[in-house]
């Protein structure tokens, strides 16, 4: 079963870190990638730029309007994404409690519909 | 003529069409303000010692791409080989870069962006304004603006919002926002808040230019016309509306003979051929109610019931709480101007209006010709608290004493009615 894990953070933390512990986090995620990838899970994975790059197209009535950012302030933003193939959500969950760099944060697990 | 003026001058006839073209060339904003500044900064190192090229403005562009491509490679700056220094303008060349003005006011109103750093950008890479300026016209602090514009220039980069005319089937619905932004900028040049004097020729040129060209690559597009049109035929009444000294001169007060006949007789006729197709719109609207005062030969031949039926018209398309302002006015010198006034009070209490300057002073103009002096003394006193632009206030300052001096005569006159 594909689950994307949809890792969501406080922004203004993350680029407070130093260089130093910004690298850190890198590793970290380099290591956890490998892991995956060791285990057979891994399927693709990436940092997201921050959401002061992001742009939204809304749908009312069937008609698109496009506006600059997400439509509501959240404390969270997606910062990035894991996509893996596991047996179940239990192993999903564990691969998920294993993200490096998170001290605050929110990990959420979906699993991938139809059209996968 | 000093050398550091003749650079401002090529920079400020050239500077922003460099500009558009290193943005195109780059996509990065920041990087194409760099270079050009520091095409300017040799241009004063080189010229004293080489001597003035035959054509400076194609010097400094053709600096400043060399100068943001080797900054794009992260190389240092070689210098320039000889036949570069002094090089021509082909005219194939030039229209390409006209072009790019067009495309970069797209990129500026890229619905991506939030609206007001879409005016803000705009003003800033096409209409010249500083950081300051825009800040000004915006009432708001420098820190803000500055803010908007470095969030817009790093999305653009960092998202890749593209410098190019957009897809035919995208162009109806973003057009509206590039029209929106031109009017802006056409305003900011014609009633300009952030200048210390009233006028700002060489942004009413850019806006009228860049709205030509909006004509040219959308021939289908009414409200394109219909906007060129309003610009022409308010652009006509430049040389009346400013005085010697420099002050506001109203419309009913202003030399008609003064008025650019050539530039009305322009704007009537695409007016006239827009109109004919039947798909009128908020510019088209405006641009008929410039044309109705241009079409009186003095102010109170104007055909007022036209104009009040005009901006009718113009609110039903166009509700906006300063259209209503205009209605309100046109009414009450169309036949009521009891009427106006209740209207302009309803405004009042909506409270949108609560900042501008010229609610009460049409209020105050209004009860000036009812006599009614001391209520017009009161709401030109609450104009003079809200307006920004100098000449606007000496303006009101200069209605103000009139009253004052009115009040004094017929105080005189009738010694019992005073109090």
């Amino acid at each position: 079963m594909k689950y994307i894990l949809l890792i969501y953070g406080d922004e203004r933390k993350w680029s407070s870190l130093s260089a130093e512990q910004m690298k850190a986090v890198y590793e970290g995620h380099l290591q956890y990638t490998e892991e995956m990838k060791k285990a057979g899970v891994y399927r693709a994975g990436a940092e997201l730029k921050p959401v002061s790059t992001a742009t939204s197209i809304r749908f009312t009535d069937g008609k698109t309007r496009t506006t600059d950012g997400p439509f509501a302030e959240t404390k969270e933003q997606l910062g990035g994404y894991y996509l893996i193939e596991t047996d179940n959500l239990e192993q999903a969950i564990s691969w998920a409690e294993k993200m490096p760099g998170l001290r605050e944060g929110t990990v959420e697990i979906r699993p991938l519909g139809m059209g996968d | 003529m000093l050398l550091s003026r003749l650079v401002e001058e090529v920079f400020r006839n050239d500077g922003r069409r460099v500009l558009a073209g290193l943005i195109r060339l780059t996509g990065d904003i920041d990087l194409a303000e760099d270079a050009l500044q520091e095409a300017c900064i040799r241009a004063l190192d080189r010229w004293p010692r080489d001597g003035v090229p035959n054509s400076p403005g194609a010097w400094i562009n053709t600096v400043a791409r060399r100068v943001a491509i080797d900054r794009l490679r992260g190389a240092a700056f070689t210098s320039l080989p000889e036949h570069l220094a002094a090089p021509s303008v082909e005219p194939a060349a030039r229209e390409v870069i006209e072009d790019d003005r067009l495309r970069l006011l797209f990129t500026c109103c890229h619905p991506a962006l939030a609206p007001e750093a879409q005016t803000a950008l705009a003003l800033r890479t096409l209409g010249g304004l500083t950081t300051r300026e825009i800040a000004r016209a915006y009432l708001e602090a420098e820190s803000t603006t500055a803010q908007r514009l470095t969030r817009a220039k790093n999305k653009i980069r960092a998202a890749r919002i593209p410098y190019e005319i957009p897809p035919r089937e995208k162009l109806p619905e973003r057009v509206l926002a590039a029209l929106a932004v031109l009017y802006l900028i056409f305003n900011e040049g014609y009633a300009s808040t952030a200048a210390p004097s009233l006028l700002r020729v060489d942004l009413v040129a850019e806006a009228i230019r860049l709205a030509r060209l909006t004509v040219e690559l959308l021939p289908a597009e009414e409200e394109a016309r219909g906007l060129l049109a309003l610009m022409l035929l308010t652009d006509a009444r430049r040389p009346a509306r400013v005085s010697a000294q420099g002050d506001l001169v109203p419309l009913e007060e202003q030399d008609r003979s003064l008025w650019n006949r050539a530039a009305i007789d322009e704007g009537r006729r695409i007016l006239e051929d827009t109109l004919r197709r039947g798909r009128p719109g908020p510019y088209q609207l405006q641009a008929a109610i410039a044309a109705v005062h241009a079409e009186a030969p003095t102010a109170a031949q104007t055909d007022w019931h036209q104009i009040s039926a005009l901006y009718s018209e113009l609110l039903r398309c166009a509700p906006t709480p300063v259209v209503e302002l205009n209605a309100a006015a046109a009414l009450g010198m169309a036949q009521d101007p009891e009427l106006a006034l209740a209207w302009m009070e309803r405004l009042g209490t909506a409270g949108q209006l609560a900042r501008y300057h010229l609610l009460p002073a049409a209020q105050a103009d209004l009860l000036r010709r009812l006599g009614r002096t001391d209520e017009a003394l009161a709401a030109y006193r609450r104009a003079l608290e809200l307006v920004t632009n100098a000449s606007e206030r000496r303006f009101l300052e200069a209605r103000l004493e009139q009253c004052v001096r009115h009040r004094a005569v017929s105080m005189s006159a009738n010694p019992g009615q005073g109090a």
